[in-house]
């Protein structure tokens, strides 16, 4: 146990420490991808091509590995981190996960990134029996232990997101009209299921449902259909850029609904300050991880620490983008998983390492969320809590909401 | 009613960007014949350029001039640099470059300034102008700005030497070459020109969707298909076909909507909307297909 | 020449169908990896076919033949999903379907030529993913969720693995479709294409029917990429509306003019080239951060415009053409200063 490593993380996880050292003195054993001296993690993700700016995932956890072995590794063993472009094309998917697993011999594949392109290899991980863990996505089918015993999700997914938003509203909002701009594709369906869902019975107080492809300008027209829809609440699934648009466009025409925001917009500098903070006062978005450009985290301990340590590992990248605390939390949470398993490097003992998590706590969540997992529970993220903007940054309020998916 | 108006204002307004590309499509037209796939992501960078200046200080109208100039020599230098070598290949060959081009300045600016989307300042007063709850005041600016660029350009092509020169070199450059005008420069000058157009639109552009690396990639297929049913040649019909393209596409939803509610069943919304408004383009090239103020070449057999 | 460039192409024939034969001898080389990977590469060959027949032989330009892809996989997709279809039986069906249309798609087509056929094709590459996402289509196509499926299974219990067989059943594919082109290309009707893409006014008054000839072809190309399109369906196992989007169509474009315009080898090429590209570029930047030590961090998707920019600087004529011209150059200059010095006197001649 390096003492470094208290620093690192603010001197959490004593509990995963000690369970760590208790595995340590098993026989070793190993899979492919597995040796005294290395273990190898394939990753993909866009680098090229039109999603290329999630690029910025597969850079930090590539710094993050790089730290790792810095600091000498996992129980003495350096990681050989592969992450490989597949432009988010699932075609391109299937042939790098195909390399990495048949060619490079991994021992796991660890946050590969996008819900077609991790769709189209969910069928082949689990029949070769190789761990895909903590995949980069909010769907929510990746935590079934049953038919995909060798998926494992990460985030919140945004159907029990959605849920949340659908509950809050129809509680909190009297008569509710409401009004909702999606992004169409599998992203935006998700939360639109999830929010139907929640709503229920009520599922009629949806009076207008609008969509926006990706390569659309703007959405200006879409907003106006929202306003003359007669609407009073307004549930937006969208990017930054388009959340920011809409919300500014709502404002510019005399549109003042009851503001949900999805998670995937929910950034100070990248959302709320664009579309004008004037413009978006008390709007409700649901959090777990914590925004880097907002001033309330300046002087939280985890964030200084992630700071110091990007200040170092990736010296020349924008500390506004959540996607690195995103990185950061989620490489963490996998060398932790790692670390738990010690001699025993196969892959069904990595599998059960992940799914016997508990309470631990992760750099870069919100204050009081943890992972927990079990055998019957591959959701490692599930708690999210409202927050509502104002002034120029987001106020938490009310409790921790966990929500079973389903 | 309160929606039709609003409609035709925010179709307007997304229809005077994607006049002010189709500018910029059709200088480089004119002037060599090519269409540049790589023009939006050139306006994307120039737009990059006055927000590095502006973020060191310079003031809006200064960063302005001085991204369009810049922009100019950018456009001059990849004619010299990139294209000139590149004379006699085939057509499809400098579309592909045109493709590279797109995917280096698309991931530069991303490496520079990051994906992350960035405000960009509007140079029009707040208040003074536009219509309340219409049209807002900068994109009635951005309506006004792209006409005085037509009008510029108009002047320029109609009234001044230089501007007969080049049409000349694009229209018979044989001819133009044996009564002394450098043909190859004009060719540099078109792709200059169109650069720096391509910068007004990139910046007149940048309030309304906001700054990033990939902000061209939607307009530059909406621009394209204005600067067609225009015509390509004209730079007066590519304003025009700009228009025509936003408002149409706005109508086409708001039809829809109506037809929604008056059936109660979904026929087309906004998921349709571009398909329906690119079939209806499609449709019009097909009976006039030199596009509607475009000229039909006779050619000699 | 004609001869030798018949022997050579034998020989990698037999090669082509020998090889994974030694997949238990050598399993490290010929590794169910590497066969799909060639499988892959023969899919995009097909595709990049598909797509020369309309632009490399018959003079229309296509950004769009995405679409048809998307179309062939999605047909067969629906078949085996919904009306258990066995998968090979998926592909005339596809061919069936995208030849209706890419036909009915080539008649207004023919009102357009040069930027507005552009257009018109970037716009249904365009199109088609929505359409896949309408909403009274979603019961068919699994809306933008897509359709998971099965990988063929190895048929009449031969002794192979499904890699394996999947290589062969692309191959077989590949072959017969290449040997049609090729005899199409060689027959009356080819030559009445190539006429049509030289001289379109001259073949008219020759009495070629233009229209006809420029439709069916149309048809043609969109089968043959339809093919590709639900060959792959198959071998990925998995369709969704946004793996056709319009990059799909412009790595295509990228495979034929890098390939080789109005060459079927340059097909394979292109192929080959589709497949590798993004792999190599990303091999490159990581190349040149580790092994030259550049202080910027060049990304994937710049050193792949650059490599464009490159390819198209050495060989504005694809690959094909590149070395088709060098051999040529080499040719001449083993024969020696003779026949450069008969050459030199031809030209003499010629001017004179």
């Amino acid at each position: 146990m390096k003492t470094n490593r208290r620093t690192f993380v603010g001197g959490l996880a004593a509990t995963t420490m000690l369970s760590g050292s208790r595995v340590a003195f098993a026989q070793k054993k190993y899979d492919d991808g597995a040796t005294d001296k290395e273990i190898k993690i394939g990753h993909t993700n866009p680098y090229s091509g039109p999603a290329s700016s999630y690029g910025v995932i597969g850079k930090c956890e590539e710094a993050y590995w790089k730290s790792v072995n810095d600091r000498g590794g996992i129980n003495g063993r350096m990681i050989k981190f592969i992450t490989l472009d597949d432009g988010y094309n699932p075609a391109k998917t299937v042939e790098c996960v195909r390399q990495l697993v048949e060619q490079d011999k991994v021992l796991c594949t660890c946050n590969t990134l996008g819900t077609p392109t991790n769709t189209a290899i969910h069928k082949y991980m689990n029949q070769k029996k190789v761990p895909m863990l903590f995949v980069a996505t909010g769907a929510s089918k990746w935590g079934k232990p049953k038919e995909f015993p060798w998926t494992m999700g990460y985030q919140p997914d945004y159907h029990t997101e959605a849920v949340i938003y659908a509950k809050h509203i129809l509680a909190n909002v009297k008569d509710p009209k409401i009004g909702v701009l999606m992004q169409n594709d599998d992203y935006g369906k998700d939360y639109w299921e999830g929010f139907k869902e929640g709503l229920g019975k009520e599922a009629d107080r949806v009076v207008k449902h609008v969509t926006y492809e990706v390569t659309d300008p703007t959405v200006d027209s879409q907003t106006i259909q929202l306003k003359d829809s007669g609407a009073n609440v307004f549930f937006n699934i969208s990017i930054p850029k388009f959340a920011a648009q809409s919300m500014r466009k709502a404002a510019e025409i005399g549109w003042r609904p009851a503001q949900y925001l999805n998670n995937v917009a929910g950034q100070v500098t990248t959302t709320m300050k664009p579309a004008g903070f004037e413009n978006v006062q008390g709007v409700i978005t649901a959090a777990w991880l914590k925004d880097p450009t907002d001033k309330q985290w300046d002087d939280d301990a985890e964030m200084k620490a992630w700071r110091d340590w990007m200040a170092k590992y990736m010296p020349s990248a924008n500390l506004g983008d959540v996607n690195f605390v995103y990185a950061y939390s989620v490489s963490y949470l996998m060398e932790q998983t790692l670390k738990k398993c010690g001699d025993n490097l196969t892959r069904e003992n990595l599998m059960r390492q992940a799914a016997n998590h508990q309470k631990l706590r992760v750099p870069g969540l919100l204050p009081g969320i943890t992972v927990s997992t079990s055998p019957t529970d591959f959701y490692p993220v599930q708690a999210v809590q409202l927050q509502r903007f104002k002034g120029e940054s987001w106020e938490l309020f009310g409790d921790l909401m966990h929500a079973e998916s389903t | 009613m309160e929606q039709f108006l609003q409609q035709i204002a925010s179709g307007l307004a997304n229809g005077a960007i994607y006049a002010c590309v189709a500018l910029a499509l059709v200088m480089i037209y004119v002037s060599t014949d090519h269409i540049n796939f790589a023009q939006g992501e050139m306006a994307m960078f120039s737009t990059y350029i006055s927000w590095q200046l502006m973020s060191w200080g310079v003031s809006f109208w200064i960063a302005f001039i001085l991204a369009v100039l810049l922009s100019f020599v950018m456009g001059v230098v990849i004619e010299r640099v990139i294209l000139r070598p590149l004379h006699n290949a085939p057509v499809l060959s400098i579309v592909v470059v045109f493709i590279g081009l797109l995917a280096i300045f698309n991931s530069v600016a991303g490496a520079i300034w990051s994906y992350l989307i960035k405000e960009y300042p509007s140079p029009f007063p707040k208040s003074s102008f536009g219509i309340a709850g219409v049209i807002g005041p900068h994109q009635l600016g951005v309506v006004l700005v792209t006409l005085i660029v037509l009008g510029l350009l108009f002047a320029f092509f109609r009234y001044t030497p230089l501007g007969l020169a080049m049409r000349a070199a694009a229209q018979n450059p044989q001819m133009a070459r044996l009564v002394g005008v450098r043909v190859d420069w004009m060719l540099a000058l078109g792709w200059g020109l169109a650069a720096a157009v391509g910068a007004v639109a990139g910046i007149m552009v940048a309030h309304i969707v906001y700054l990033d690396p990939n902000m061209m990639a939607g307009i530059l297929l909406y621009a394209f298909a204005g600067a067609l049913v225009g015509g390509i040649g004209n730079p007066g019909g590519a304003v025009l076909g700009g228009f025509i393209v936003g408002v149409l596409e706005n109508m086409v939803a708001f039809a829809g909507n109506q037809l929604e509610k008056a059936t109660g069943v979904y026929i087309i919304g906004n998921g349709e909307k571009l398909t329906v408004a690119l079939i209806i383009v499609i449709f019009v090239l097909t009976v006039r297909p030199a596009g509607i103020f475009g000229r039909v070449v006779v050619k000699r057999v | 020449m004609a001869a030798s460039s018949k022997k050579w192409l034998w020989g990698l024939l037999a090669a082509a169908f020998l090889v994974p034969l030694l997949r238990p001898v050598l399993p490290d080389i010929v590794s169910d990896y590497r066969l799909f990977l060639v499988s892959t590469m023969m899919i995009a060959a097909i595709a990049v076919l598909g797509l020369n027949l309309l632009t490399g032989f018959n003079g229309q330009i296509s950004l769009g033949h995405g679409a048809f892809y998307a179309v062939g996989a999605y047909t067969a997709a629906v078949l085996m999903d919904q009306a258990n279809w066995p998968y090979w039986a998926t592909i005339p069906a596809a061919a069936i379907v995208c030849f209706i249309v890419g036909y009915l798609f080539g008649l207004p087509a023919l009102k357009l030529e040069g930027h507005y056929l552009a257009l018109a094709t970037f716009a249904l590459a365009l199109a088609v993913p929505q359409i896949l996402k309408y909403k009274w289509l979603e019961g068919l196509t699994g809306g933008v969720q897509g359709i998971v499926l099965n990988k063929p299974e190895v048929p009449f219990g031969l002794p192979m693995s499904e890699d394996q067989w999947l290589y062969y059943y692309v191959l077989i594919v590949m072959v017969l479709l290449y040997w049609g082109a090729a005899n199409m290309l060689n027959s009356r009707s080819g030559r009445a294409m190539k006429a049509i893409r030289d001289y379109a006014i001259a073949a008219d008054t020759m009495g070629i029917d233009t229209a006809l000839y420029k439709t069916v072809t149309f048809g043609i190309s969109a089968a043959y990429t339809g093919i590709a399109g639900a060959l792959s369906a198959s071998a990925i196992a998995f369709v969704a509306p946004d793996s056709f989007n319009i990059f799909l169509s412009i790595k295509f474009l990228i495979g034929l003019v890098v390939g080789g315009i109005g060459s079927l080898a340059g097909s394979v090429v292109g192929g080959i080239f589709y497949v590798l590209v993004d792999n190599s570029a990303q091999a490159l930047s990581t190349f040149a951060k580790n092994d030259l030590g550049l202080q910027f961090d060049l990304s994937a998707y710049t050193v792949f415009g650059i490599l464009l920019i490159v390819l198209m600087y050495l060989m504005p004529m694809g690959i094909v053409g590149g070395v088709y011209y060098l051999v040529q150059s080499m040719r001449s200059s083993m024969r020696g200063p003779q026949a450069q010095q008969q050459a030199a006197t031809q030209k003499q001649h010629a001017t004179r």
